[in-house]
């Protein structure tokens, strides 16, 4: 069994941060710290004297992190972006899987993969998560729009909330388009009208 | 003519002004690109979105493809500088404490007069915390430049420290830092908020500072001729339209949208229109060449623009400052510029590098048309750069 490593978070939302340890504890006995705040951050890292960083690409302070690859930096060993010690291929990953690694110099690339891929694979679940928050979301919005602009119809030309849905879908279906947006254009029609 | 879509990442700040203008004015649609403008969380994601290849070209911090020329700062792939898209740009800002003892001396803050702010600052006691937005940067440089004298300074004898821009109003106002060095609008917005107040604008520095790019990573240039080509004369003709200030407001109301800066235009318009406000309540203080996008040959990728970084670079770094200035020069494509500028008709200068610093008053120079007048470009101490001579 290899020493553990010193891994550093940098994550301001707690609940994110814990599901990141959650998926780094299963790699191994690391120690594994978390950094929320951007006051003094690059000065909080060093004292931290962390084998590898990790950090939301999204993340304006991640900027911050970035002094610590110069040869001035206040840390004592020399970190390098993740990027320029391994193949592109783990690398690409990590950045479209929104996180990105500084690592200290001479790390072994055997010791750093299975950290990363525990950390793209949750970074993975973030993003998807990210999109199904937004697809429900946009779902309700329209679930909304469809309801007003069916009581339109059911006020206006006296029908049921069946025959009123029907009517909206034949109309989407003959000219091609969403539900939501012929729904869409009745209600911005109608209030223009009312 | 196709349109061909194409992605560049920027960050929000006032210097992104010709890749919007480009876009929301129809420079882009009529040398028949679709441009799409992504904005950046930070320039470390910027960069390394343009060396994986998620866009295409971005707005870059000049010091950052020479930081990558020369093997610093973790990733190494080669960008190309292909044009400057802003030159000046940047304000020093002071916190109100250390405005306050700056006072006590007797100094009065002229905005122009970047020795005297110098000895002054050097007249108050304890040591001075600088934000800086990026570790490469113009910011950086200039920093070192003023405040470190004539070179060989260690590094370690000034503070600075990276502070995101957005962050910077809130890290002055906060006690974190005692000055910064940063993009309009963020030194206004500290005004703004009444946490500091400005004492100089980096033109104050160097009269003719080139602070963003517009960079591509080197293998896309070469394989997409046509396609930088295309970007290259978008930018360039959104960069004249900009060199009109009877646009600027325009170009700032543009900007304030909340798919670019999100921020009041009338604050934008300060640095656009050079009309700054250095402490809250005080009058407006014209500053000329506050940030430039097109006059003197403005967009011009200067190779001597990039040794100079370069060989700054190194003295601070600890490399070879001749050879950081080689490698520097070779990253400013001025054959690019020259090779998809030509068909516009754009008055090249007869040369590629120059002196640095030569130009007190803008000076007529040999160029293909004749029209060309560059500088003023002069260093706050006189002194003057030889891209031959780089020690």
């Amino acid at each position: 069994m290899p020493s553990q490593l010193t891994i550093l978070i940098v994550e301001p939302d707690k609940t994110r941060a814990e599901a990141i340890i959650d998926s780094l504890v299963a790699t191994g006995d690391h120690h594994i710290k978390v950094l929320a705040g951007h006051t003094g951050l690059a000065r909080s890292v060093a004292e931290m004297n962390p084998d590898i960083v990790l950090v939301d690409i999204a993340n304006p302070s991640r900027d911050v992190i970035e002094e610590l690859t110069l040869a001035s930096s206040p840390l004592e060993r020399p970190v390098a972006m993740f990027v320029d010690r391994s193949d592109d291929s783990i690398t690409k990953a990590a950045i479209e899987a929104g996180v990105s690694a500084y690592v200290v110099d001479g790390l072994r690339a055997d010791r750093i993969q299975p950290v990363m891929d525990a950390a793209i694979a949750r970074f993975h679940m973030f993003s998807r998560m990210r999109s199904e928050l937004a697809a429900t979301r946009r779902a309700l919005e329209e679930r909304k729009i469809i309801d007003r602009a069916k009581g339109i119809l059911m006020r206006a030309r006296n029908l049921s909330e069946d025959e009123a849905y029907a009517l909206i879908r034949k109309t989407a279906m003959s000219q091609g388009r969403k539900i939501a947006d012929v729904a869409q254009a009745l209600v911005t029609a109608a209030d223009l009208l009312s | 003519m196709r349109i061909q879509p194409l992605t560049v990442g920027f960050m929000p700040l006032v210097d992104a002004a010709p890749l919007i203008v480009a876009r929301e004015l129809g420079f882009a649609e009529e040398e028949g690109l679709g441009l799409t403008l992504q904005s950046g969380p930070s320039w470390s994601t910027l960069r390394d979105r343009l060396v994986l290849g998620q866009i295409e070209a971005a707005h870059m911090l000049a010091p950052v493809p020479v930081a990558m020329a020369l093997g610093l700062g973790g990733i190494s792939t080669p960008l190309d500088a292909l044009s400057v898209l802003s030159v000046n740009g940047n304000v020093i800002g002071l916190s109100n404490p250390v405005a306050a003892r700056l006072y006590d001396t007797g100094f009065t803050p002229d905005f122009t007069n970047a020795t005297a702010a110098r000895n002054a600052l050097a007249a108050i006691d304890g040591p001075l915390r600088i934000g800086v937005p990026f570790p490469f940067s113009m910011h950086t440089e200039l920093l070192h430049y003023w405040l470190g004298g004539h070179g060989d300074t260690d590094p370690r004898s000034l503070d600075i420290r990276t502070i995101p821009p957005p962050l910077m109003a809130d890290a002055i106002a906060a006690g974190e830092i005692d000055a910064f060095c940063v993009g309009e609008p963020w030194g206004s917005i500290t005004v703004e908020n009444g946490g500091g107040e400005l004492l100089l604008p980096g033109a104050a520095i160097w009269n003719f500072a080139p602070e963003k790019v517009l960079a591509a990573r080197a293998g896309w240039t070469a394989a997409n001729p046509d396609l930088t080509g295309r970007l290259m004369r978008a930018v360039w003709k959104a960069a004249r339209w900009l060199g009109d200030t009877s646009k600027r407001s325009t170009a700032a109301d543009i900007l304030a949208w909340p798919e670019y800066l999100g921020l009041p235009a009338e604050i934008l318009e300060r640095a656009l229109t050079g009309r700054m406000i250095l402490s809250r309540h005080a009058p407006a203080r014209h500053v000329p060449r506050m940030v430039a996008f097109f006059d003197g040959a403005a967009t011009f990728p200067w190779k001597s623009q990039g040794a100079w970084i370069g060989s700054r670079m190194a003295r601070r770094l600890g490399l070879d400052p001749a050879w950081a200035a080689d490698k520097a020069a070779a990253v400013f494509r001025t054959d690019l510029y020259r090779q998809h500028l030509a068909p516009l008709g754009v008055d090249m200068p007869g040369a590629s590098e120059k002196l640095e610093g030569a130009l007190a008053v803008p000076t007529p120079v040999a160029s293909d048309n004749g029209t060309l007048s560059l500088g003023p470009d002069a260093f706050f101490d006189g002194r003057v750069f030889d891209p031959q001579s780089p020690g």
